[in-house]
């Protein structure tokens, strides 16, 4: 919003020039927002049924997913890193979820032939627990063995979906309807249930992105995951505990997938270990298209958000209109690019405005 | 050398008349008249920011003229740009060496300019045998088809020198070429250039090593302020000669020291050593200490030590050892966060890499490291940020249209304040900075020294380091003078400057009984 201050103090000679570049400067600042409503009414207009309360919810219900991760991912890019895991992180926590679910923990090789089951809430609380641990994986090969992040993520991208895959030998866990006898018979309300007629999903990704929101600029902990990912040594000499922050990243990140592989496995009542596979791009795609700079040090949640809700509408609404799903692909890629050439136009624009302003 | 210059003085190659150049708000040279003369080694001293480095650029045609005229040969000449001057036969070697260590050395000699067949393929027998000349004439055993990378830094050195005669370079510029040389190899550039100047070479030599002009050189220009103060042949020079040309009768309006009382040590540091890769000690049983009110002047050259010493201070190396004492309490505190909680605080040598996050706000920059002081559990108040930021902004008189604006946007001065109010506001006992007067124009610096002095005398200790002399003797109490990693001398306010001078390079004896 700095810009919209920006515009009101500049004074040139040129005066019609300048208010006509502070104009397009604030387009430009809030072009995702623009973007959400050109394809938002032109779907509106061009497929029947778009506005339809039953597509909203649909919609919704696809954005949050991608939403969740994308706020995760936003951190991580911003922090100067990137997390590649977080689709394999989202497959191996629906297998934990869903073999708890099924069978508990078996405590079959204490020799006592007793397993341990749990209720909902328990098993939610350990499937979290499983995708902060990758998460904290990914941050500790960072941090303190100075692997790249890109090579980071990337091999526990396969780790974990290799492990997702052995847990069950490579088979679907069915049926997850849980049993009223241990609680857990209330698992598929995390992805069917609704509250004040929105998914429960769609709230978990509200809550988890104002809560993201408020650290990202009301704590001193988000000002200083962009102070790391704008000048690591910089952030450093001014007392920041830079690896403690790139953890953090990792590990919310890893928070996140593990949210969204609760919701796939209770919204399927089943877990298969191939969930989430290329989520990763779409969480990368929505952070970008947000304005998160890949080079680190910018971007907001909001941004993020609305980023994925472009996406989701275009791929929603081009399936209403019966676009083939390889034109869908290519739109897409089109979209991102677009986002990332208008964003450095707006950095060149804005850069000269301030200067212009500084002379002044 | 003299004995050939008197019998037959060295032609001049190339002149410079009435030379100005203007830079936006300052003017780096002002009329200046400088002769290059050819077989013999034309040195170049002053102060940083005297001009010395405008001037070489201008001869090597990275920059362009505003007033005066270039004669090369007696013709008046114009060069464009660096390739130009390089066709007129002008090589440079700059300080920071523009080598690539993945290529090897023929490939590097010839990069940008590669003996091609056909304009496409690359031509590696004749770069080689042509490499392999080069190092003969510089009488250098260096293979031309080792990695760059394999070789010591002096070598790098003589091979960006084959880069430059390469071109078939007549007027050899070298800036500051010795300052990461050890003394053998020092040895070994000497012997290069006198072979160099033999063969009628005339060569431009920057340094700020007194002792090594005067030993090298055949004639002496000495600026100051983008003005020529002092040019002659070199016998009879003597470094107190050169200094007094340097720094001139009147000094520059440097704030004059105000007389407070001294408080209490505050800051003591014993036995701090720094291995250096390279073998040896960067920072070499270091022991000093600064009292409250107290500025503290560490002199010394480029590659002293001195960084490298307030590094160790801020916990910036895990391999440093020793015993530091604020107050005299123990430093026990290994993390940077919780040295500055102790009061340490550091102004970095470089803004744009270590200070500043340039893409922040002003405001962000400056409340970096004090974000705590805001925070109430995970709450951060934006109004008690912005309310203490803009409190620091009036307080160093920082001029900004808006603190929301990218510290990227202000001029060098003015984030030279952003980061000494971003150190001020953790209210440090001792302040630590590394060449505060860097990269700013003289107006702004003025400002920092007239801060420096006010933070004093409100009791702070402040330890600084810097490689102007001039600098040092108008703003300390004590300084301090490092070299190879180790203190070697001390001296109160009002020192001799060429005492200093000495102190710095050690190697003096050495190098006069070679």
């Amino acid at each position: 919003m700095s810009s919209i201050d920006t515009s009101g103090n500049v004074k040139t000679v040129t005066g019609v020039s300048t208010s006509r570049t502070s104009a397009l400067l604030l387009l430009l600042h809030m072009r995702t927002f623009v973007a959400l409503i050109l394809v938002f009414t032109f779907f509106a207009i061009a497929a029947p049924n778009f506005l339809s309360m039953g597509n909203m919810v649909i919609i919704s219900k696809h954005v949050a997913l991608n939403a969740l991760l994308a706020i995760g991912m936003t951190f991580v890019i911003i922090a100067g890193g990137i997390d590649l895991s977080v689709g394999s992180i989202v497959g191996l926590c629906a297998m934990v979820a869903g073999y708890l679910v099924l069978y508990g923990i078996d405590l079959g090789f204490l020799g006592i032939g007793y397993s341990l089951q749990f209720n909902t809430i328990e098993i939610c609380l350990i499937v979290l627990v499983v995708g902060v641990f990758i998460g904290s994986i990914n941050g500790f090969l960072i941090t303190k063995l100075n692997v790249a992040p890109f090579i980071a993520t990337l091999g526990t991208l396969y780790v974990a979906r290799g492990a997702a895959l052995l847990f069950s030998e490579g088979r679907t866990f069915p049926n997850l309807s849980g049993n009223p006898e241990y609680g857990s018979d209330t698992f598929r309300i995390i992805g069917s249930g609704t509250f004040l007629s929105f998914p429960v999903s769609v709230w978990i990704m509200v809550v988890v992105a104002l809560g993201a929101a408020y650290l990202a600029s009301r704590t001193p902990l988000g000002r200083h995951i962009y102070a790391v990912g704008g000048n690591e040594r910089g952030a450093a000499l001014s007392g920041v505990n830079v690896d403690r922050i790139k953890l953090f990243v990792y590990m919310f990140s890893g928070l996140c997938a593990a949210f969204v592989g609760l919701i796939i496995s209770s919204q399927l009542q089943a877990s298969h270990p191939a969930t989430g596979e290329t989520f990763e791009l779409n969480a990368i795609a929505a952070a970008v298209l947000g304005g998160t700079s890949m080079s680190g040090g910018r971007g907001r949640i909001a941004g993020t958000i609305v980023g994925a809700f472009v996406i989701g509408i275009l791929a929603d609404g081009l399936i209403m209109m019966g676009v083939s799903s390889f034109w869908q692909t290519v739109i897409k890629g089109l979209v991102i690019i677009a986002a990332v050439v208008v964003d450095q136009v707006q950095q060149k624009l804005q850069a000269r405005v301030v200067l212009q302003q500084n002379a002044n | 050398m003299s004995a050939v210059a008197t019998v037959e003085p060295h032609p001049i190659g190339l002149s410079i008349r009435n030379g100005s150049k203007i830079y936006p708000g300052t003017q780096a040279l002002k009329n200046v008249d400088f002769d290059l003369r050819m077989g013999a080694v034309n040195v170049l001293v002053g102060e940083n920011g005297a001009g010395k480095s405008t001037l070489m650029k201008i001869i090597a045609g990275v920059e362009q003229l505003n007033g005066g005229s270039i004669e090369l040969d007696g013709k008046s000449v114009v060069f464009t740009d660096k390739t130009d001057a390089a066709k007129h036969g002008v090589g440079i070697v700059f300080q920071e060496l523009n080598l690539f260590p993945n290529l090897t050395v023929a490939e590097n000699i010839f990069v940008g300019h590669e003996k091609t067949r056909a304009g496409i393929h690359i031509d590696r027998a004749a770069q080689t045998s042509a490499a392999r000349a080069l190092m003969k004439r510089l009488e250098q055993n260096i293979d031309p088809d080792t990695p760059l990378g394999n070789l010591r830094i002096g070598q790098q050195q003589i091979v960006e020198i084959a880069k430059a005669l390469a071109e078939n370079a007549r007027i050899l510029i070298l800036d500051e070429p010795t300052s990461a040389l050890s003394a053998a190899e020092v040895e070994v550039l000497f012997r290069v250039i006198n072979d160099l100047k033999k063969q009628g070479v005339g060569i431009v030599y920057i340094s700020h090593r007194l002792e090594e002009l005067i030993r090298i050189g055949d004639y002496i220009t000495v600026l100051r302020d983008g003005v020529i103060t002092g040019s002659r042949s070199m016998k009879g020079v003597d470094i107190p000669w050169i200094v007094a040309n340097m720094i001139g009768s009147a000094s520059k309006e440097f704030p004059k020291t105000v007389e407070h009382e001294l408080g209490d040590e505050v800051f003591r540091v014993e036995n701090i050593c720094l291995p250096s890769p390279a073998g040896g000690y960067a920072v070499d049983h270091m022991s000093l200490t600064v009292r409250e009110g107290e500025i503290v002047g560490l002199y010394g050259l480029m590659g002293a030590g001195r960084s490298e010493l307030l590094e160790c201070i801020m916990a910036q190396h895990p391999n440093s050892s020793g015993q530091m004492f604020i107050s005299g309490k123990p430093l026990k505190e290994q993390s940077v966060s919780g040295r500055i909680r102790r009061g340490l605080a550091l102004i970095p040598e470089d803004r744009k890499r270590d200070g500043l996050v340039q893409i922040m706000t002003i405001r962000e920059n400056l409340t970096m490291s004090s974000l705590y002081d805001f925070t109430r559990g995970f709450h951060l108040s934006l109004k008690a940020e912005a309310a203490k930021a803009a409190e620091f902004v009036k307080r160093m008189a920082i001029k900004i249209a808006s603190m929301e604006h990218p510290v990227s946007s202000l001029s060098g001065g003015n984030q030279q304040k952003v980061v000494i109010g971003k150190a001020l506001m953790t209210k440090p006992k001792i302040l630590l900075m590394d060449e505060p007067s860097r990269g700013i124009d003289i107006g702004a610096k003025a400002e920092i020294f007239r801060t420096m002095r006010r933070l004093a005398g409100d009791g702070l200790g402040i330890l600084f380091v810097t490689s102007d002399l001039e600098e040092v003797l108008a703003l300390s109490d004590r300084i301090l003078v490092m070299a190879n990693g180790r203190l070697t001398g001390q001296f109160p306010a009002g020192a001799n400057a060429a005492d200093v001078v000495s102190a710095a390079t050690p190697n003096l004896k050495k190098v006069e009984t070679l």
